[in-house]
């Protein structure tokens, strides 16, 4: 393969680079320090987990920056830490990779994570568990550096394990709410499925190409078997469904909203649900061996992109809109890493974009709940543009940011998506470009039944501005929101083309066809929105409606029914029966044998007289019967 | 000279005698008694066979028996008095309690 040439072999770490491991180090320190402190760190166990996490941050930056200072081959650096286990004729390694790709997202967790957690000192400032709170965060941060910074697959996993176990943790943390509960618990079943897809695959490579590392499955790609590159593909689409959250394994998603709004921001928005499409990135020498897991890729992802976008148009709470949007921009990211080449880099510059936009988005929203007594419906807001103008502001640039309005950072990203489609498939690319005005649909009813219009608010309900903590993280977002897909669009090919073996398109200013195209049907979009939601006043309760489209958005597409019908009640089916079985035949069986030999016994207890006589006369009798067997032998 | 025989017939009746009394007698030491009734009734039978096929087997047989029925008395007298001492009573059908 020509594209595998071009990719360098990472260098040993040194100088800066052996200090990578204190990223993850620091945070799980603190995290298992503020766990078992307890009620001694009430005090400043928030400040401790924020500064753990700008100590990950600044290392973060300084191996960026040494990065690059050195040349593009030997910026790519692994790490190796110690021996895990040897078993049979496998060695695994503890190692780290920084390269080109772990240390964007890097920087974009540790970055966005601590604005959040600065965020969080305020959003949870009346919460009794606050220490706890920022306990779970840290090690969600500690887990998710594990995740992208580890150089074999196996590695990869227990990060992959460790946000899953964070996030559950931080979905149900109010978890004396029973929806919380279940919610948390949902979500981790859920990711179970897709855990599954990456147990399969890491086995599959470990029997395929003796080892879980990067480099040397990505070397062994090519030569395999395109069947058990395809498997392989598939077994890791699993696990990326299940983590992103994408179809047919999205339901978890929009529950997972229960959680503290900082939470939805970091995991469920900017960093952990994108972990799937890392993960397709990262095998690209697998994927491009096996053209059919690619297609099933653009497949799940032109679906989930239409979903989530169907499910935001129709739900009235602002999380949840929110929660679809991340769906269906996931759904545009993996669309970009299934396509191949073309797409790796775009696939990971919307993902930082949105990483950006959309934690800026949740924290904005987490911001008018809190002004709006934790109240989550659309339909109690309205007007608030003038009660929280700082809110208001840098909502509207994450805004502006995720429909694509010129220059704004997703104008960048998701315009290359869309004609990257286009140059694979037409068909393809009409979806994605029905998803961009999708996306300007429901993200200006959101605006709209938010930020604009009477105010429908609730009797005893003030909006007031958020304090100072948290609409300092909002400013930072969202000049990041703005600026950062200009910044990045003309470099981010360049700067990845060694470590995921593409070519650098040309990129201009001026749009394509297909740029202009996306910007008219964005336009209708928005048009189309206040046509709806901008010029008649919203009812305070949803309108009941028997429009099919409607009906299903509001129920999240059936994605409940449907896990219930296929699998929740034939599994109740299946564990009901087989407590039947249990209890009516093996029980029945197990206790027969016994009564069985119950009564055998008690038959032969009288045998036991207790007077020697009758012992006597046993004796004797066997004596004859022994001598009488004696004599018929000697006679016979 | 008799015949050899007759010491073999008379040695089994002895024996039935002392299995009989061994099986229904109560009295325990009379079950005793017939219990050495019986070894004497096969060393009868071991002497006689000595005789018959002169050889000293026979003879030699009989002696451990006589050392095994003399620990056998020291042992099984002494169970009788302490379970006299205890119930008052040498009927081995009082001392029942080896049962379920």
């Amino acid at each position: 393969m020509i594209l595998l040439e071009t990719i360098a072999e990472p260098v040993a770490a040194t100088g800066m680079f052996t200090w990578a491991w204190t990223m993850i180090a620091v945070p799980a320190v603190v995290a298992g320090l503020l766990l078992v402190a307890g009620k001694l760190s009430d005090a400043w166990g928030h400040l401790l987990a924020t500064a753990a996490v700008f100590w990950s941050f600044a290392i973060a930056v300084c191996l960026f920056a040494e990065q690059l200072l050195a040349p593009a081959t030997e910026r790519a650096v692994s790490a190796n830490l110690y021996t895990w286990f040897t078993v049979g004729q496998w060695d695994f390694q503890v190692g780290l990779l920084v390269d080109q790709l772990s240390i964007l997202f890097a920087m974009l967790i540790t970055g966005v994570g601590g604005l959040i957690h600065v965020y969080s000192i305020g959003y949870m400032s009346h919460d009794p568990r606050r220490r706890r709170f920022f306990a779970y965060l840290n090690l969600f941060i500690a887990a998710m550096l594990l995740l992208v910074l580890a150089d074999n697959y196996l590695v990869l996993f227990v990060g992959w394990e460790g946000v899953g176990l964070a996030s559950y943790l931080l979905i149900s943390f109010w978890q004396h709410r029973p929806a919380a509960a279940a919610a948390g618990t949902k979500a981790f079943v859920m990711n179970r499925v897709g855990d599954l897809g990456m147990l399969m695959a890491i086995s599959t490579m470990l029997a395929m190409f003796g080892s879980s590392k990067f480099t040397e499955v990505n070397a062994g790609a090519a030569g395999t078997e395109p069947m058990w590159a395809t498997l392989i593909g598939l077994f890791l689409l699993l696990g990326a469904c299940g983590k992103s959250a994408q179809v047919p394994l999205q339901a978890w998603l929009l529950d997972a909203m229960e959680g503290p709004t900082p939470v939805s921001a970091l995991i469920h928005a900017a960093t952990m649900v994108t972990a799937g499409v890392y993960l397709v990135v990262r095998s690209h020498a697998l994927f491009e061996a096996a053209p059919i897991a690619q297609l099933a890729v653009v497949i799940v992802a032109t679906v989930t992109l239409l979903a989530g976008a169907w499910i935001g148009t129709s739900q009235d709470d602002i999380k949840k809109v929110l929660a679809g949007s991340t769906m269906s921009q996931i759904g545009y990211m993996m669309l970009a890493a299934g396509i191949g080449p073309a797409g790796y880099a775009f696939a990971i510059f919307h993902l930082i974009t949105h990483g950006f936009f959309k934690a800026n988005m949740f924290l904005g929203a987490g911001s008018v709940m809190h002004g709006m007594n934790d109240d989550v419906n659309m339909r109690h807001y309205g007007g608030l543009s003038k009660a929280m103008k700082v809110t208001f502001l840098t909502f509207a640039m994450g805004y502006l940011a995720i429909i694509g309005f010129p220059f704004f950072s997703g104008y960048f990203s998701k315009d290359h998506i869309i004609e990257a489609a286009f140059a694979d498939n037409t068909f393809i690319g009409i979806c994605a470009l029905i998803g961009a005005g999708i996306t300007a649909f429901y993200m200006t009813r959101l605006m709209l039944m938010t930020f604009f219009g009477e105010e429908r608010w609730l009797p005893g309900v003030h909006p007031h501005e958020s304090p100072k903590v948290m609409t300092i993280p909002l400013i930072v977002l969202a000049v990041f929101s703005v600026g950062i897909g200009a910044v990045m669009n003309f470099w981010i090919q360049t700067w990845l083309e060694p470590a995921l073996g593409i070519h650098a398109h040309e990129l201009s200013l001026v749009p394509t066809p297909v740029g202009w195209m996306t910007m008219a049907v964005v336009a209708l979009g928005v048009v189309a929105a206040w046509l709806v939601f901008g010029r008649s006043s919203i009812p305070v309760v949803a309108p009941a409606t028997n429009n099919p489209v409607t009906l299903a958005g509001r129920n999240v597409l059936f994605g409940d029914q449907v896990n219930d019908f296929l699998f929740v009640t034939p599994a109740v089916a299946l564990a009901s029966a087989v407590d039947t079985t249990d209890a009516k035949g093996i029980d029945t069986a197990v206790d027969g044998l016994g009564r069985a030999f119950l009564g055998l016994s008690t038959q032969l207890r009288r045998l036991q007289t207790g007077y020697a006589r009758s012992y006597a006369l046993t004796m004797v009798v066997g004596v004859l019967l022994v001598g009488a067997v004696l004599i018929l032998n000697l006679v016979g | 000279m008799m015949n050899p025989e007759n010491y073999l017939i008379l040695a089994a009746i002895l024996f039935v005698i002392g299995a009989l009394g061994v099986m229904l007698r109560r009295n325990a030491l009379i079950a005793f008694l017939c219990v050495e009734l019986m070894l004497n009734a096969c060393n009868l039978a071991f002497v006689a066979g000595s005789h018959i096929t002169g050889t000293l087997d026979g003879q030699t047989t009989a002696f451990f028996v006589m050392v095994v029925a003399a620990a056998e008395v020291v042992v099984g007298l002494a169970i009788i008095v302490s379970i006299y001492k205890t119930r008052r009573s040498t009927s081995v059908d009082d001392a029942n309690l080896l049962k379920l």
